[in-house]
């Protein structure tokens, strides 16, 4: 798996790639929560995620819960079928602010 | 173990950790396929798989060394999926998925499990063995 994150004023994008699970969800909690630390909106690109489990999710209701504690916008852009298959699942496609592309997700915000 | 019950379409044996999951999500989805599974369906019960291997290696074992055997089967129209450990025996009265309108990060596996297999159940584990979980899904095509 690959996180790629880009910063700029603004906010941050975190793009995942590959599989997110027990081994690698460590590192995308790690990352979501370093950025909302740094008080940058973030998004969370999932466009290449080909899996994730029940730790994964979990490292994106923390990372929102946090958003949401300190006032900064979380969102999912471009949600792959795989990604949004265990969302649905886990009914969490209500709760998360999901964007199709990041542009939207920036336009929803101005 | 009975019988009459069909040979494993796989089995596999493996250390009960994070890093071999991917490797077994792997083997069994492309089982899955061969056995004449449609893609959503294997995926749906590769996702069981790994969840349920997850509470082995975070609940069963809680961070012991252990080992994981899989069994895959094809029963007429379901297939079959058993997982065999070797730690202390669990209460499966106490494994229920939590609510889900209570938005908190873990607890989410064991609610994907039960809702993406028709049955789970836990069954009297082999001589020497700690559980056994066995998990079934409908397949919906011929064997």
């Amino acid at each position: 798996m690959n996180v790629t994150t880009t910063r700029t004023d603004r906010h941050a994008v975190v793009a995942l790639q590959g599989e997110v699970d027990l081994q690698t969800s460590p590192q995308v909690r790690k990352e979501l929560l370093q950025c909302l630390g740094e008080a940058f909106h973030v998004f969370v690109d999932l466009a290449g995620v080909t899996y994730i489990d029940s730790s994964g999710v979990a490292s994106l209701v923390e990372a929102f819960q946090l958003a949401r504690k300190n006032g900064t916008r979380f969102a999912l852009v471009g949600v792959s079928d795989a990604a949004l298959r265990v969302l649905q699942l886990a009914r969490l496609d209500r709760v998360f602010a999901i964007f199709p592309s990041l542009d939207d997700a920036i336009a929803a915000g101005r | 173990m009975t019988g009459g019950e069909a040979a494993p379409l796989v089995e596999l044996r493996f250390l009960a950790a994070a890093n071999r999951l991917r490797r077994v999500r792997r083997i069994v989805h492309g089982h899955l396929l061969r056995c004449g599974c449609a893609d959503a369906c294997a995926r749906d019960v590769v996702i069981a798989v790994d969840e349920a291997c997850q509470n082995i290696i975070r609940h069963a074992y809680r961070g012991e060394s252990g080992k994981i055997i899989l069994q895959l089967r094809r029963n007429g129209d379901d297939v079959v999926v058993r997982l065999i450990d070797f730690a202390p025996p669990v209460d499966p009265t106490r494994i229920r998925p939590r609510p889900l309108d209570e938005l908190r990060p873990g607890g989410l596996g064991t609610h994907l499990i039960r809702q993406l297999m028709d049955r789970i159940e836990f069954l009297p584990p082999p001589d020497g063995a700690g559980n056994l979980l066995q998990m079934t899904k409908k397949i919906g095509c011929p064997p």
